[in-house]
């Protein structure tokens, strides 16, 4: 138990007639590397808002390090430590990349009275250390606004970072980059994941990268949970590739 | 360097003027405590308005709502308030200067407190609306106040409140005192606001107007921020509302007080005026919204509301980003925005 950190125990979910999650069952570890992958529409990033409170559940429950969170607003999760990465890459546009980066300071350990302070030089320091760890920091007077999609999306991780979550969920992490980029992103997350120790839960749809990294990989279809293994078991599971060529 | 020379040549100017407008354009002293009215209202409505996106219609409710209770407590302090008001001109306004002056402060502070308390508890509810709804809302609980009030017997009602005169034969004096009371706050206001801007809390209202549900998920405490940063923008309202109940003597709930449709839309118009989330743009706007404002009335009265509506349509249409808006646009590198890399490396060799 000591080392699962997420565990969802049959979460059901549905909007109208249409059942996004039905009785979905997974277990993230700690301190390691889990993929979720699936077909198009197959719910995975339903599973992912309702594990960080984006919407209220219809049965079952979600434990975060042993507590009950199905029930808690998105920032009392994101407190917790539970932070999410978004699938349409949201920052600050009008902002320059330093200052996305202070403003995800972790509000956590903030009290009130602290946010009545001005950005320490450590902060500062840590948000250009950051930077450059995603290969940003050439870039970081320049207003997000005006960044590739790409860089957005390497802004939007190292933001997730400064925030330092104990755990982290990336839903498609790799979309839109551009492929020569895309190695330089895999080894970045593995370092987030053994330098910074950050459990980090993938929804990817780029297959060559979620093998590469995920220790564990989940696979939903049709809002079900059809298996779960290691990357060879997955790869060579009838079920899964059936779900993705469409034998269902 | 020499920008910051500039600046502190520029802040010099604006502090000598300051202190000595009154002396040099005795004509002028109400009008001059109007437009630091004016720069307060539009200072304190942009901490919401402009850095955090929230639109509020109904910061005028923290305007009447201090001239009130800065009455109260003045009266309270010496009369039965009840008995002062049913009275209204029976005679019972005999205060010794001791008594106006404590009166007068502590009413304008208690004013400043009460309203900060006001917008914590109103903000629960009105903070659960978004967008247009938020400013409609917030419009409401103004227009709903100033319609309770005219109905509070024990406060005046309708007819409102008529407060003890400054106590000094000469009528230019209160003026003066008038004048440094408003200026004294702009200036404190204006002086928050700058360092305010700077931290922490500064960035989080302004990730929460670029995208609150971004700083939900990333663990903001927006709600706790929204409050705190509308309370401090009442607590100044409330004490421009205090120290105009005993600028203007008398006031009513509806035309003075809870002036919805003059004061609580000015404030908006100078802010969109001179450039909304910036910090110069509500002090700018409200000194071009004010002089246009009595040029109009001035000289082609008859025609000033048409000329008003005018301004605020271009302004709202065309004009959004105001005067600082537009400069920061022509010329961003005046405010540190890095729009290439050239410039990027050229600020930094």
């Amino acid at each position: 138990m000591s080392d699962t950190i997420i565990e969802v125990s049959h979460v059901s979910k549905s909007f109208g007639g249409v059942k996004a999650n039905t009785d979905v069952s997974m277990m993230v570890e700690r301190g390691g590397i889990t993929g979720l992958i699936g077909p198009n529409g197959s719910g995975k990033t339903t599973l992912f808002n309702s594990i960080v409170g984006y919407h209220p559940i219809d049965g079952g429950s979600i434990r975060f390090e042993g507590q009950e969170i199905s029930d808690l607003s998105v920032q009392k999760i994101a407190r917790l430590g539970l932070l999410r990465t978004f699938q349409q890459t949201r920052i600050y546009g009008a902002m320059n990349c330093v200052e996305n980066m202070l403003i995800s300071l972790p509000h956590r350990k903030m009290s009130l009275m602290d946010a009545f302070k001005q950005n320490t030089k450590e902060d500062y320091e840590r948000a250009d250390h950051l930077l450059e760890f995603v290969g940003l920091y050439e870039k970081r007077k320049l207003l997000s606004g005006d960044l590739s999609f790409g860089q957005q999306k390497l802004l939007e991780f190292a933001m997730a970072l400064m925030n330092e979550p104990t755990c982290l969920l990336l839903d498609e992490p790799t979309a839109g980059i551009n492929p020569t980029l895309i190695n330089g992103l895999i080894d970045r997350l593995k370092r987030a994941n053994t330098e910074f120790g950050i459990t980090l839960f993938i929804i990817e749809h780029n297959m060559r990268v979620i093998m590469n990294m995920a220790e564990s990989i989940y696979c939903l279809a049709h809002g079900e949970m059809l298996a779960q293994g290691s990357p060879e078991e997955i790869q060579n599971d009838q079920r899964v590739i059936d779900a993705y060529l469409g034998a269902h | 360097m020499q920008m910051q020379n500039k600046k502190a040549l520029l802040y010099a100017i604006i502090c000598v003027f300051s202190a000595t407008a009154p002396f040099l354009f005795p004509a002028y002293g109400t009008q001059l405590a109007t437009l630091w009215l004016m720069i307060i209202v539009a200072l304190s409505w942009d901490m919401t308005g402009g850095q955090m996106g929230y639109n509020s219609l109904g910061n005028i409710f923290f305007y009447g709502t201090g001239m009130y209770v800065a009455a109260v407590v003045g009266i309270g302090l010496v009369y039965d308030v009840g008995e002062y008001t049913s009275a209204h001109g029976g005679g019972i306004t005999n205060f010794t200067d001791a008594e106006y002056f404590t009166g007068l402060f502590l009413g304008i502070f208690a004013a400043g407190i009460f309203c900060a308390a006001t917008a914590f508890i109103i903000g629960f509810v009105t903070f659960g609306l978004r967008g247009p709804y938020f400013a409609i809302g917030t419009l409401g609980v103004a227009i709903a106040a100033g319609e309770l009030v005219s109905n509070w017997d024990w406060i005046g009602g309708g007819q409102g409140i008529a407060l003890p005169v400054y106590p000094a034969d000469n009528f230019d004096e209160a003026k003066v005192f008038f004048y440094f009371l408003f200026c004294a706050t702009g200036i404190s206001l204006f002086l928050f606001l700058k360092w305010f801007y700077k931290t922490r809390f500064g960035a989080a209202i302004n990730a929460i107007r670029d995208d609150e549900e971004k700083a939900d998920a990333m663990g903001i405490h927006t709600l706790r921020y929204k409050l705190v940063a509308w309370s401090i923008a009442a607590f100044f309202v409330g004490i421009a509302g205090g120290i105009s109940a005993y600028q203007l003597i008398h006031f009513e709930p509806l035309e003075t007080a809870y002036q919805t449709i003059n004061l609580g839309i000015f404030m908006v118009v100078c802010v969109l005026l001179g450039g909304k989330g910036t910090l110069w743009g509500p002090v700018v706007g409200a000194i071009l919204f004010h002089l246009f404002k009595e040029i109009t009335w001035n000289y082609f009265l008859g025609w000033q509301w048409v000329a008003l509506g005018a301004l605020i349509i271009v302004t709202v249409v065309y004009f959004q980003d105001g005067v600082m808006g537009y400069l920061q646009y022509k010329k961003p590198q005046w405010f540190g925005i890095t729009v290439d890399r050239k410039q990027d490396q050229a600020e930094t060799t």
